[in-house]
This record gives C-alpha cells, structure tokens and sequence, in this order.
C-alpha cells in the first residue's frame, strides 16, 4: 500500500508539470492584448503600456518567448512565489482568501450529495417500481436537464427574494446558513447522479447471490441492506464523487458568481475575463493538485470497501 | 381567524403607542432618517485606490469618499470650487491654485500646495505606470518625465508659491484646465503616502489617506469590501450618514437581487435583464439620471468602400434610432444624433442634420447611387451585452439598404481593437465613449483628432484639429465653445462614425435609504445619500 502511495505521488509531480504546462501554453497561445484587456474600452496610455510589458516580460512572444516566460513562472513556483496578477496583487494573498469559501461551500454541497443521493439511492434501490422510485427517478431527470445557470438564478429568486427562505447572496464571509442555498444548488446535480447510481447498484446487489444465501441464513433485511449490499455498492459512487469533488472545487463559477461568493471560481472567471496570465495558471496549478489528491484518495477508499482489491 | 382579531386587537394599542413614542422623540426629524446609520452601496473590485491610477467607476466611487476634490460640477455641470479656495489664470497658460484652510488628511498632517505637486509628479512619472498619466500630459516639462529613464522626476510647471497656493503653467493655453481639475487624477497625497520622495509606500493602497468626508474603516478587502466612515475633522459640507460600507460585486444580478431584499441598498446599474421588471419591482425606488456616454458605429475609413462620406450618410440614415432604443433597451437609452453628449456645455441637438432622419427610401437611393459596399458587417465585443441592438441594426440595414448585413463578434474589446489596429477588414465597429470631464474637447480631442487617443478609425482632418486646437486655447469658455461647435460641424459632413444613442444611469436603492443620486461619473452623491430610520 505505501508503496502504491509513494508511486501514485511520483506521477502526481510529473501530472502537475504536465498541465501547468499544458495551460500555461494555452494561455499564453490565446492571450491577445492584456493590457487592453485590463483597461476595458478605455484607451490605455504609452507610460502605463511600457511599465506592464517589463513587469510581465509580455514582449516575449514567440518559442522563445514562451519558454523563457514559463521556465522564469516555475522557477518562482518553486521558490514558493505564485507571482502577481496584472493589477498587482498576490497571486498567493488571492488564493488563501478564496479558498476557505470555496472549501466550505464544495463541503456543503458533497454532504447535500451523499446524504440526500445516497439515502433516497438506497431507499429508491430497494423499493425498485415503486412510487417513490418513480418520482425520484423523474426528479432527477428534471435535474439533471435543467443546467445550473438556468438554475441557480431561479432558485436565488424564489428563495431568496420571492420567499425570503435564504439571504439571496451570500458575500465575502458568509456563515452556514447562507451558504446553505448555493451549496444545494452546487450539489444538486451531483446528487442526481449519485442517486441515479447509487439505486442502480443496489438494485443489482439486492439479486446477488450473498444476499440470498445471507437472507436464507436468517439476517435482518436492515443490516442486509446497510452492511453488504450498501458497501459493495458504494463502489461506483465512491469514485464518482472523488472526481466530483475536484469538479465541486473548480466549477463553481457560475453558483458563485450568481450567489457572490468571491471564491476560487469567482476569481478565475475574473482572470479569464481580463486575461489575466499569471493568475489564470496559478488558479489552474492548484486546481490540478486537488484533483489528483481526490484521485489518490478514491483510489485508496477503493481498498478499503473491497478488500479483493489490492495494490502491490 | 380569532387569532388574527386577536392579533389585531393586540396590535392597534400597540401601533398608538409606538405612534406617541416617535413623535415624542421626533427631534431627529420628520423624514425619520438615521445620521448614525451606514449605508451599504455595490461597486466591483476596484482595480486600484490609488489616485492617479484609478480610472474606473469603482475605484473612483472609493476615493471619492476618501478625498474631496479640486473643483466639483453642479447641476448644470459646471465646475465649482470645493477644496479649492481659487483657480484663476489670465492667460489660460499660468494657472494659480488656492487652496482652502482647514483641510487635513486623515493621519492629522495639515493639506498644503506640497501635497498636490508631491501626487501629481508621481502620477506623471512615466516608470510609476500610472493610469491616469496622460491628464498631466498639458503641464509644462511632461515630456522631460517619459520613456525608459526620464530626464527629470518632477514636472517643471509645478510651482509652489506658500503653503496654500501653487501655481501650474501649461506647455499650451488651455481653457478647459479649471474643469479638467475635478477628475480623481488631481487629488493631493499625503506625506505618508510615500516611503521616500517619489516612491509610494507599497501599503498605501490597502488603506489610502485622503483629506476627505470619509477615511477608511480597516483596510481594503480585496473581492469583499471596502469601509469607510465619517471622518469628523473635514471642513466642508458634513454628509448625513456615519459610513459607506463599498460592497463588492462581480455580477449585477446578484447585487440585484440583494437590493429587491433589502440586503443592498444601492445598485449603480440595473443589468439589462432586469429592466423590464425593475419599474414593477422597485417601484418609485427605481430611477434614472444623466449619464455622459456616448454609442456610435465608427468606419474604417482607411478602406476604399468607406471612404466616400455619402456612404456613410447612407448607412445612417437607414438606421432607426428610436426603434432601437424602445425594443431593446426600453428606453434607458436615448437617441444620439450628436458627436458630444448632451451634458456638456455647447452640446447641440442634431448637428448631423438629414444624416440623422430615419429615411429607408432616400438612404437606399443614395446607396446605390454612390455604388456602396453590398455586404456589411458589424464587428463588436461579444462580453459587453451588444448582441441584440447590433442584430437589430443588421435587420434594419439589410431591409432598408437591400443588403447583405452580418454581426460578428470578437470575444472583447481588446480583441476587436487588435484587430482594428493591424486595419484588418472588420468591417463596422461599435464603440462608445463616456468622459472624464465636462468638456465638449474631452470628446473631441480623443475621439476624432488625428493623433486622439480613441481615434481608431483613421480619421483625419487637419482643419478639425486646428479648430480643436484653437478652442482650447481659447480665452474664454464661450469662445472655446464656438470653436469647437465649428469643429462639430465639420464632423457632420464627414461623418467618420455614426452617432446611435446617449446613456444614462439606470439605478435602484433598497427602502432603507433615501436621497441617492448618481453624478454623471456613475458615483452615487455621499454627501447627499441618507439613511432611513
């Protein structure tokens, strides 16, 4: 297991060079005129021009220009140093502050996930055909059609200004309850999924042959369902919800920019808007380490559900 | 039912009571509003707070409550003194600013004439990069403070005369000077601004010190807010409430959606969305005021199929303004037949004459008479909500001219200026202009000299510029204005860009406040706003 461990770790440092690669590529390939960017329709002036462009080295351009620009970025990666964005802040002061939020609110919206989708998962498994079934499958289809953009507007209205159930927003330190709604409406279509698969497995484990042999054996259907059935059939959905995990971090950027949660993807829809380079790559670096740590960790929960699986 | 009598009965003694107690304690006066209150207000995250580097609303509407300016603008958008005891100059070359007494920064230092050469030679000094550089481009010994290694680091036509009097000389007569001074640009810093002389203290921007009505409550939390409060020392007009908390927003919507509850309690522009349901919404708590800027199509007039100005003339007058701006922007927009906005002095309506009547039968005669291009296309910013009035205008085109008309969307601004620079043929291009400061040169100049900075399109008339030129030297405001009304006019014949439509502020505020008003920058009124009890 150690060894699996420290081998999956070896590859996590060259996947993360990989991608910031890759990305710092990609960016560096689209980014048109930043400073212009930068100061919207406003025309920008020669001084302010001339001090941005030797500050970023953005009159590197070219092969050359791209390695020099990337190999000077990891460098300071490595010193610790994530840089500055274009408007002079931090890069590293951005993060930490966005991230707590973030974390908070993809924490809301996994339990959201795994206590509503994995209970009505079971209970829809169970009951296969009945009426609850039914109208959680049509839920979910209803869900998992709608998008979160369409979405989380309307729930901010109903909810928030219509009833007055919610705060419609949520802000820079937002407590519990106020990150409740958009951890829902984050949740929500992760947890149509879940549901989805976690009713399919069920249903497939109720007919196997051990839950027979444990039902003729005598054993309560409760501790049937909760022990063996629902262990083996977590399987599929522990690994769902891993990647999800790296995807509740990232892909906020609609729900928090509906709800104006100044989060990890509030900042990099920002910085994709005003082509901010530096902190477009930075906001990716870190999201890349997140996802392979949720990686491993699925990998390694693997094990311990299912004890036939090994790594040598 | 019994519950709700029940709940009646408790209630009305209950109302007589709360009804005696307030008019025993109304002192505090009749409107009910609250001084000890602060009031929340939306911007988005400004992209800097320090003066001479700030030129978006945002940051602007932050320093306005941290500094009082120079000169301000009354209502009929004409520049008044405020820190500014005088501004006076015989000649329109030597300007001599007084400053009025009393004046401190926030950390105690007294305001003297050193504090505004001090801020404005930093804002000059090319290598510092600053925003707003080019507003000091007109004071003597500019040029000695640009490129790499400047010559010099303080402008020479800065020049202290006592304590509260300096005087500025211009390198060119300039009439428009004593308006120019009220933009953020000319505020003074203070001398713990800086860490040694030129150099800005790298903390200052998270907590700025101003000699403003407001000093800051903390420092600055980036993507969160920004809190200000009374600042109990300033000597001008005291405002009504104790602070502003700046709340930052990156999406309208959401800062709507806070203000229909009562969480917000001014939004600075309602999005385009929103606007139908908004009046309904908010009620008599959804307003409108003046705004400066300006939409127009401009020509790529380095290409041949541009170039004859009957053309152009053509294309405008297929264009119908008032449809455009009933259907898609409901009126908050209004028809522009001008090349200034109406707020500023010397703004006259319809200086493009028959180019501006709507005329489907003689804009196409003329079209095909002067033998004009039979495909058009629009080039705009994808990110900027422009889609709906540029397809309408397609529509409009394409019926009345009986051509080929397509929108084409580049991602951003910035993309569609890359574009436009290298002259590739992007056909059409929106773009739009809001001013620093009231003044028809500050249209003129940037949007249609030959050497302006917003003149992307290639115009060029050597007699419009001298015409600009003489203006601004002008002696006096009123025959600056003729000039540049002469200097208008020969835009109407040119036509290099078509006027389309003039702004305005579309704003709303929550039931917890009242007085907001916006100025014509988009900053709501700090000294006016109050707090409902």
């Amino acid at each position: 297991m150690v060894r699996f461990i420290l081998r999956r770790l070896l590859q996590m440092v060259l996947a993360f060079f990989g991608t910031t690669l890759i990305v710092y590529a990609l960016m560096f390939a689209g980014q048109g005129d930043p400073i212009q960017a930068l100061a919207g329709e406003r025309p920008v002036t020669e001084a302010q021009r001339a001090y941005l462009t030797e500050k970023f080295h953005l009159d590197r351009t070219g092969i050359d220009g791209f390695f020099y620009r990337y190999f000077d970025y990891i460098r300071n990666l490595l010193q610790g140093d994530l840089g500055e964005s274009l408007t002079g802040r931090q890069i590293g002061d951005i993060l930490a502050a966005a991230w707590p939020v973030t974390i908070k609110l993809a924490l809301i919206a996994m339990a959201v996930t795994v206590l509503v989708g994995v209970t009505a998962g079971v209970l829809a498994g169970v009951r296969r055909a009945s009426i609850f079934d039914n109208s959680t499958l049509l839920l979910t289809l209803v869900v998992l059609a709608v998008p979160t953009i369409v979405l989380a507007p309307i729930a901010q209205y109903l909810l928030g200004v219509r009833w007055q159930l919610f705060p419609p927003t949520a802000g820079a330190d937002p407590d519990f309850y106020s990150l409740l709604l958009p951890g829902i409406v984050l949740g929500s279509l992760s947890l149509a999924t879940a549901l989805r698969l976690t009713r399919t497995a069920v249903a497939e484990n109720l007919r196997a042959d051990y839950v027979r042999t444990a039902r003729s054996k005598g054993l309560v259907k409760r501790r049937i369902v909760g022990i063996h059935v629902l262990r083996n059939s977590l399987i599929p959905v522990v690994t769902f919800l891993g990647v999800e995990l790296g995807n509740l971090m990232g892909g906020a950027i609609i729900t928090e920019g509906v709800f104006n949660i100044p989060g990890v993807g509030f900042n990099l829809f920002r910085a994709i808007r005003t082509e901010d380079g530096p902190l477009v790559v930075g906001i990716v670096s870190v999201l890349v380490v997140v996802y392979l740590i949720a990686n491993l960790v699925v990998d390694v929960l693997y094990a311990v559900l299912d004890p036939r699986i090994r790594y040598e | 039912m019994r519950v709700r009598r029940l709940a009646a009965w408790t209630a009305l003694p209950l109302a007589v009571t709360l009804g005696l107690t307030a008019c025993g304690s109304g002192s505090g006066g009749s409107g009910g509003t609250d001084p000890n209150a602060a009031v929340r207000i939306e911007i988005a995250e400004p992209q800097h707070l320090v003066p001479t580097n700030t030129t978006e609303t945002s940051g602007s509407q932050v320093l306005a409550a941290l500094f009082s300016p120079l000169v301000d603008y009354d209502d009929a958008h004409q520049a008044y003194e405020v820190a500014a005891e005088s501004v006076t100059s015989e000649d329109n070359i030597t300007w001599t600013i007084t400053l009025k007494d009393g004046y401190t920064f926030h950390n105690g230092e007294p305001v003297t004439a050193d504090n505004y050469i001090d801020a404005w030679n930093y804002g000059a000094y090319a290598p510092n990069g600053q925003g707003s550089s080019y507003f000091f481009e007109k004071i003597a010994g500019y040029e000695d403070l640009q490129g790499e290694t400047p010559a010099a680091q303080t402008l020479s036509g800065l020049e202290k005369v006592d304590d509260l009097t300096f005087t500025v000389t211009l390198s060119a007569p300039y009439s428009d000077f004593r308006t120019m001074l009220g933009y953020n640009a000319f505020y003074p810093l203070p001398k713990a601004a800086f860490s040694e002389p030129g150099v800005l203290d790298e903390g200052y921007e998270q907590a700025p010190i101003g000699q403003g009505p407001f000093q800051m409550k903390g420092t600055w939390q980036h993507d969160a807010r920004v809190e200000v409060e009374r600042y109990d020392a300033f000597p001008g007009e005291q405002p009504k409430v104790a602070g502003v908390e700046f709340r930052i927003y990156q999406q309208p919507a959401a800062a709507y959606a806070d203000v229909l509850s009562d969480n917000l309690d001014v939004i600075k522009a309602i999005p385009t969305e929103n606007l139908s349901t908004a009046p309904t919404d908010l009620g008599e708590r959804f307003q409108t005021s003046p705004a400066s800027s300006f939409q127009f199509l401009s020509f790529p007039t380095y290409q041949e199929e541009f170039s004859n100005p009957d053309v152009r003339k053509a294309i405008s007058m297929a264009i119908d303004r008032e449809e455009i701006t009933k259907a898609v922007f409901k009126d908050s927009q209004t028809p522009a037949r001008s090349f200034v906005s109406p707020v500023v002095a010397g703004y006259r309506d319809n200086t493009i004459g028959d180019a501006g009547t709507f005329d489907p039968a003689k804009a196409k005669a003329l079209y095909q008479s002067v033998g004009g291009p039979s495909r058009l296309e629009i080039s705009y910013n994808g990110d900027g909500g422009h889609k709906d009035w540029i397809d309408a205008t397609c529509n409009q085109l394409r019926a009345n001219l009986d051509v080929e008309c397509v929108g084409s969307a580049e991602p951003k601004f910035s993309d569609l200026l890359t574009k436009v620079k290298a002259e590739q043929p992007v056909g059409l291009f929106r773009m739009g202009w809001v001013m620093d400061y009231p003044s028809m040169e500050n249209y003129l100049g940037p949007l249609y000299s030959s050497n302006g900075s917003a003149n992307f399109y290639g115009y060029e008339n050597p007699e419009f510029d001298k015409l600009v030129a003489e203006g601004s030297a002008a002696a006096s405001e009123e025959e600056a204005i003729a000039k540049y009304q002469q200097a208008e006019d020969l835009l109407a014949e040119d036509l290099p860009v078509i006027p389309l439509r003039y702004g305005q502020h579309v704003f709303g505020h929550s039931s917890k406040v009242t007085n907001v008003e916006l100025d014509l920058f988009n900053r709501v009124d700090l000294l006016k706003i109050e707090a409902v009890q």
